[in-house]
């Protein structure tokens, strides 16, 4: 008996019994569909960190300084000095200083998150400025009032205004607003369009805290940013004598974090959606068996005329297959479905994936296969006369 | 040809037991036509089962085609089911869910011939049988007659050289009956041994042997109308061995 006979039969009886067949797959369809949806929108929720954290680029290093003691901070001397003397590693810094505050214009105000940065920050995040300019040498220097907004912030505060050459306060100060930043998230509300930048030496003050708690660094190569980790953090052991009292992170090490959490979260999740799979399974067992009664004279007939017991078993095997990648694939543009659905509702991206796809077929059949071992066998074992007296 | 020594089929139901078959000796040779005759319950479709490596005896041996059938394994009688045997039943025994084109070929499948030449084989049975027009046609949509037609057809395509039918004329009118018989001792004049079991004398009449049995054993024999060699006697010529007077 070859496979496409065994296959027409099998699509034939499915076709005879839809309900049935369709309530056989219901637990498959579920399954299936619960680990594609999973899959989809745990993969949506990793590309899209991974992506804000590429946005940031992936040769930068963050540096985050707790202190020890009385030595509460590296100074920005130190730190030009680090990437002078290091140049084939290192490229550039930045202090970084974030504060939370309230920003105003005439009767409008706004509570958005301020960032104390120097003149190379716009380069190392790759920040283009269309109107204005960013952040300067000299404003770090003569800690000058000056801001560069999100476009965001240009909506809300300036209507249809160009805010270039502005006055806002932040938290009660006047700034010049000098430049306004490219659109990138739609000019959404705690996007990266809502978002100020303002010289570091400023920050300090808005912050009243003269210490600098963290550094952005880029590595020269993207290739060698290992090697630059770990030229800062001897530098930081030097200064500081113990490992706690600084953190040095690169942005490769933090995407590759992310992979791994959003991982494994994806592997328990669809765990307990393989639970549902195996449900499916045995009900498509129980179905298999019932179906395997019923047809006891058929196999008596098949075994009459020949049918060896690999016939027969191929034969309920094929079907029990068939039955489950039917649920199978009914759940995968199910499930495909149900994710876009779901992340329109909850508002995240989706990316369903070819492998998820793939593993999630390949799972069904192979349920179809274990679950219906079992009662091909035992069609497979019938004895003829017995199976041809029955009725 | 087919060869059964002492044979017994024993059914034991808790205390009591029964002996469905009980130590026949038989044999019938090739291209003999036989008829097992008895009433109802006397062991008849034991017997036939037997021969066709549905059953196992419980005791005795079994030779068909020199072979000892005792001490094969499942799928080697399956294998002689396919290439030797062809059965005929009194219920038709059709799969009700394929065509008549497909009852038939399914012989074929067995035997792992191909598609195309399966499809050729199952049309020149049917055709043989006259049902040919019926090929798309489900069982149910059949009449009695033409079901025991396309069960003949399927016993043909596999061309077995042993055509075994049980009361095949059982569930028929008398007309489709004899329709039924007609093509069987055709069959046999082409040079298929045929086993025809039946309980009825008018029918059994068709066979140029007749071996009559009762509670299971065998109470007389018409004698091999067929001589070793292989060459037919005429009805009056046949060895006349019964030493059972009924
Ligand atoms: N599977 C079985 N279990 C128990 N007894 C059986 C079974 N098959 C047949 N018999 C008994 O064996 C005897 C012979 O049956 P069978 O060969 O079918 O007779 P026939 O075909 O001549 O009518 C009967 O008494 C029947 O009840
Ligand atoms: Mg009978």
């Amino acid at each position: 008996m070859n496979f496409k006979q065994s296959f027409k039969l099998a699509v034939k009886s499915l076709k005879s019994s839809k309900m049935r067949a369709f309530l056989t797959m219901l637990g498959i369809i579920i399954g299936v569909a619960s680990v594609i949806i999973l899959v989809s929108l745990m993969n949506g929720l990793s590309n899209e960190m991974t992506s804000r954290f590429e946005d940031m680029g992936t040769n930068t290093i963050t540096v985050n300084v707790m202190g020890r003691g009385t030595n509460r901070s590296l100074s920005v001397q130190d730190m030009e000095k680090l990437i002078e003397e290091n140049s084939a590693y290192l490229e550039q810094y930045s202090p970084r200083i974030n504060a939370s505050v309230t920003v105003k214009y005439e009767t409008t105000s706004v509570d958005t998150t301020a960032n104390g940065v120097n003149e190379n920050y716009d380069k190392m995040q790759n920040i283009a400025v269309p109107e204005g300019r960013f952040v300067q040498f000299i404003d770090c220097e003569r800690r000058q009032k000056v801001c560069v907004i999100g476009t965001y912030l240009a909506q809300k505060l300036f209507g249809g205004m160009n805010p270039v050459g502005e006055h806002l306060k932040i938290n009660g100060s006047a700034y010049t607003v000098v430049g306004v930043l490219e659109e990138k998230a739609d000019s959404e509300e705690s996007s990266a369009d809502d978002i100020i930048y303002i010289p570091y030496t400023t920050a300090t003050r808005l912050t009243g805290n003269a210490s600098i708690g963290s550094y952005y660094i880029t590595a020269a190569d993207t290739d060698e940013i290992e090697t630059a980790v770990a030229i800062i953090k001897s530098k930081l052991y030097s200064v500081f004598g113990d490992e706690d009292a600084y953190r040095v992170t690169s942005m490769s090490e933090m995407i590759d974090m992310v992979d791994e959490m959003t991982g494994s979260i994806a592997l328990v999740l669809v765990g307990i959606a393989g639970i549902s799979l195996v449900v499916g399974g045995i009900g498509i067992m129980n179905i298999m068996l019932v179906s395997v009664t019923e047809r006891t004279r058929e196999i008596g007939i098949r075994k009459s005329l020949g049918a060896k017991r690999k016939d027969i078993m191929r034969q309920f095997i094929i079907e029990a297959a068939t039955t489950s990648s039917a649920g199978g694939v009914v759940g995968i543009i199910f499930g495909i479905a149900a994710a876009y659905v779901a992340g329109i509702l909850m508002d995240m991206s989706v990316a369903p994936s070819w492998n998820a796809v793939l593993i999630a077929f390949s799972v069904s059949v192979a349920i179809g296969m274990i679950f219906g071992y079992f009662p091909a066998n035992k069609a497979a074992k019938m004895n003829p006369i017995d199976a041809l007296r029955y009725d | 040809m087919i060869r059964l020594e002492e044979v017994s089929k024993i059914y034991r139901m808790g205390e009591n037991e029964v002996r469905a078959i009980d130590g026949i000796t038989l044999e019938i040779r090739e291209k003999e036509m036989a008829a097992i005759i008895g009433q109802s319950g006397s062991g008849k479709s034991t017997c036939m089962n037997i021969i066709g490596c549905l059953d196992v005896p419980t005791d005795g041996k079994y030779y068909l085609q020199g072979r000892d059938i005792g001490c094969l394994k499942d799928d080697e009688l399956a294998e002689i089911r396919n290439k030797t045997l062809g059965f005929i039943f009194q219920q038709y025994n059709l799969i009700p869910k394929l065509n008549v084109l497909e009852n038939v070929e399914l012989p074929l499948v067995y035997q792992g011939v191909p598609e195309k030449q399966r499809i050729e084989i199952a049309m020149d049975a049917l055709k043989r049988v006259g049902i040919e027009e019926k090929r798309n046609n489900v069982p149910s949509q059949l009449s009695g007659g033409q079901q025991q037609r396309v069960a003949i057809a399927r016993a043909l395509a596999g061309s077995p050289p042993v055509i075994l039918a049980d009361e095949p004329t059982g569930a028929l009118d008398t007309k489709t009956g004899r329709e039924v018989l007609d093509f069987l001792q055709k069959l046999n004049e082409e040079g298929n041994t045929v086993i025809l079991i039946t309980h009825d004398m008018g029918v059994a009449e068709r066979a140029k042997r007749i071996i009559r049995i009762s509670d299971g054993k065998i109470v007389s024999d018409s004698g091999h109308s067929v001589s070793v060699s292989g060459e037919r006697k005429s009805g009056y010529e046949a060895e006349r061995k019964g030493s059972y007077e009924f």
